[in-house]
């Protein structure tokens, strides 16, 4: 099956100071099945979100993007203006993470809603707050007419993603990326706002890329899970093997870290060193430094990803599933 | 009550904005008040104000003539009350000018960046380097004197004031979250640009035009003065300074003290205006 979304050994560079540039994404290989759902996980700073932004050019000024990155087979950095645009129409809608900070704050949330339905689609006032009440419905606001002639400071954290929801929806994209969309939100918001978009996926068949911290939302709520380290992609696996198919060290350890509700007293086990910026990654594996089953050859040489356990790791010295030949 | 005073002293005196508070009232007032007398000045000005009388030159004040009358007999009350129109208008026209280029160029240069960017910001460094007088000179020189000239090469002069501080705050708007959410739903530069960036920049925008104001008064109110601006006979500020000058030697103060106090009483209450304004932007901000 044709991907809708690949990440062909993506890349991305920053300009740094005096000319010098930094490398923020090191290596993305990733494939989504049209219909599929991928969760994506990292640190911070792991370029989680710079991956999903390379998706529609919404790039940092000055990025420079190798490798490729196609959406139905057309290369989103060789896109010119207008095809960007049209790709972000239509193609691929994002949802961010900090809804209050993305949406205009002098402007109603009808008028969030409306403009794109109007300025680009073309459909009149009326169309398009008949639309606009349809997709908060969608969404499970109540009392949609009232909410869109509020303003987005009138609303809570949890309807106000609703309503970036219904922005995203609103463009009938086939790809919906979700940048960390619950991170802002508190526990039963999130459980509700994820609800929603789970729901508006499995309706509309789209395709989703999910980005996140929560390992078990992850699990919970994608197909396939991708978990990056240091702009480098460490593993790729079914999500519902994630906790027990893994085979990266680092997987391992960050599945390790977790606290574990059900064990009165137990420690963290924290994975020892620092989280390493992409840019200060050296030849080697960037998780190297941190990891207990380096050698020589992890600090000199990167690895490849290449098939391990259930899915892809790179990794030189993968952890051996049990029950396995390592 | 220390919690109360610390309050208050952490507030500080920019918290609050006009209302209510004596100084930008005042200036207001002065404000309102000139621009009235500027647009009811035929129906309070006694005379005409370009009625010459031998028969009274140069009289102090007194009943028929308020202010007295010039070396020509003119009636100086009267054409004050004129003259506040071409001083009021003049400055008004290059405000205006300069507001709309300089923030259409500033917002431009943020969002498209870039050699257009490197362009206008080059441009109006260059045009920075100026000071207005002699971009007056140079056009009085070229294009003729008089108010047009005065008025399009104070623009120019004028355009780097409001174009560097709104492109500063237009690019670090454009890098707002919000903006990049638009672009996502597939709106263009130029509408994210009219109907969003814009109107959160307009507060800056008239901050930075209200202050000017003050100055270009004064500005072209000079250029009249040095003959570059309003010709004679126009009764204008500028050219009543530089037309009485000679009676401040003469024991007849009259006409150049009435209009450089106008200008200077205007001048301050547009500063103190646009202080404000900008008090109240920052006490928005924080």
């Amino acid at each position: 099956m044709i991907p809708l979304l690949e990440f062909d050994a993506l890349r991305v560079t920053l300009p740094g100071p005096r000319g010098t540039r930094r490398t923020v994404i090191h290596r993305v290989d990733l494939a989504l099945a049209p219909g599929s759902a991928v969760g994506l996980v990292g640190e911070s700073g792991s370029g989680k979100s710079l991956t999903a932004r390379s998706v529609l050019g919404l790039l940092p000024p000055g990025a420079r993007v190798d490798g490729d990155v196609r959406f139905d087979g057309a290369s989103v950095p060789a896109m010119r203006p207008p095809e960007l645009r049209a790709l972000r129409r239509g193609g691929a809608a994002m949802v961010f993470q900090d809804p209050r900070a993305h949406i205009n704050p002098l402007r109603t949330v009808g008028d969030f809603l409306t403009e794109a339905l109007v300025s680009v689609r073309g459909l009149t006032r009326a169309a398009a707050d008949a639309r606009a009440t349809a997709l908060l419905d969608e969404v499970h606001v109540a009392d949609a007419a009232r909410r869109l002639r509020q303003r987005p400071a009138e609303l809570s954290g949890g309807l106000l993603q609703r309503v970036m929801i219904a922005a995203a929806l609103a463009a009938e994209p086939r790809l919906l990326l979700a940048d960390e969309p619950t991170t802002a939100l508190d526990v039963t918001t999130q459980a509700e706002v994820m609800a929603v978009i789970d729901e508006a996926r499995r309706r509309h068949g789209l395709t989703l890329l999910f980005i996140t911290h929560d390992l078990a939302l992850a699990a919970a709520v994608c197909d396939r899970a991708a978990v990056l380290y240091a702009g480098t992609l460490a593993e790729e696996l079914p999500a519902h093997r994630l906790a027990t198919g893994a085979t990266h060290p680092y997987t391992r350890a960050l599945l390790a870290a977790r606290p574990d509700p059900t064990v009165p007293g137990a420690k963290l086990r924290a994975i020892e060193g620092r989280p390493l910026p992409a840019d200060e990654a050296g030849p080697g594996c960037p998780f190297a430094p941190r990891c207990a089953r380096a050698t020589g050859t992890c600090r000199t040489e990167r690895p490849e990803p290449r098939p391990s356990g259930d899915g892809r790791a790179a990794c030189h010295h993968p952890v051996p599933l049990e029950g396995s030949a390592p | 009550m220390t919690t109360l005073r610390l309050a208050a002293a952490v507030r500080g005196p920019g918290r609050t904005g006009p209302r209510g508070r004596p100084v930008p009232l005042l200036a207001g007032a002065v404000v309102a008040l000139v621009v009235l007398a500027a647009a009811l000045a035929p129906l309070i000005a006694p005379h005409d104000p370009n009625a010459v009388d031998p028969l009274a030159v140069s009289l102090p004040p007194g009943a028929a003539h308020w202010l007295g009358t010039d070396d020509t007999g003119r009636d100086i009350a009267s054409r004050l009350l004129y003259g506040a129109r071409p001083s009021l208008l003049a400055p008004l026209a290059v405000t205006l000018a300069a507001g709309t280029i300089g923030t259409a160029l500033a917002v431009s240069a943020a969002w498209l960046g870039g050699w257009w960017d490197r362009l206008v910001t080059a441009a109006l460094d260059l045009v920075f380097g100026f000071p207005g007088l002699v971009l007056a000179v140079v056009g009085a020189a070229l294009f003729g004197a008089g108010l047009p000239v005065a008025v399009a090469t104070l623009t120019i002069a004028y355009l780097p004031y409001v174009a560097r501080v709104v492109r500063g705050s237009a690019l670090r708007e454009r890098h707002l979250p919000y903006v990049a959410a638009l672009r996502m739903l597939g709106l263009g530069g130029a509408r994210a640009c009219l109907r969003h960036l814009l109107p959160n920049l307009a507060p800056l925008v008239l901050v930075q035009t209200a202050t000017a104001f003050g100055y270009t008064l004064l500005d072209t109110a000079a250029f009249s003065f040095i003959g570059l601006g309003a010709q004679p006979p126009t009764a204008e500020w500028g050219l009543m300074v530089a037309q009485g000058a000679p009676g401040l030697l003469a024991g007849r103060p009259e006409q150049a003290l009435a209009a450089g106090g106008a200008i200077v009483l205007f001048t301050v209450a547009c500063g103190l205006l646009g202080t404000a304004l900008s008090q109240r932007l920052a006490g928005d901000r924080t």
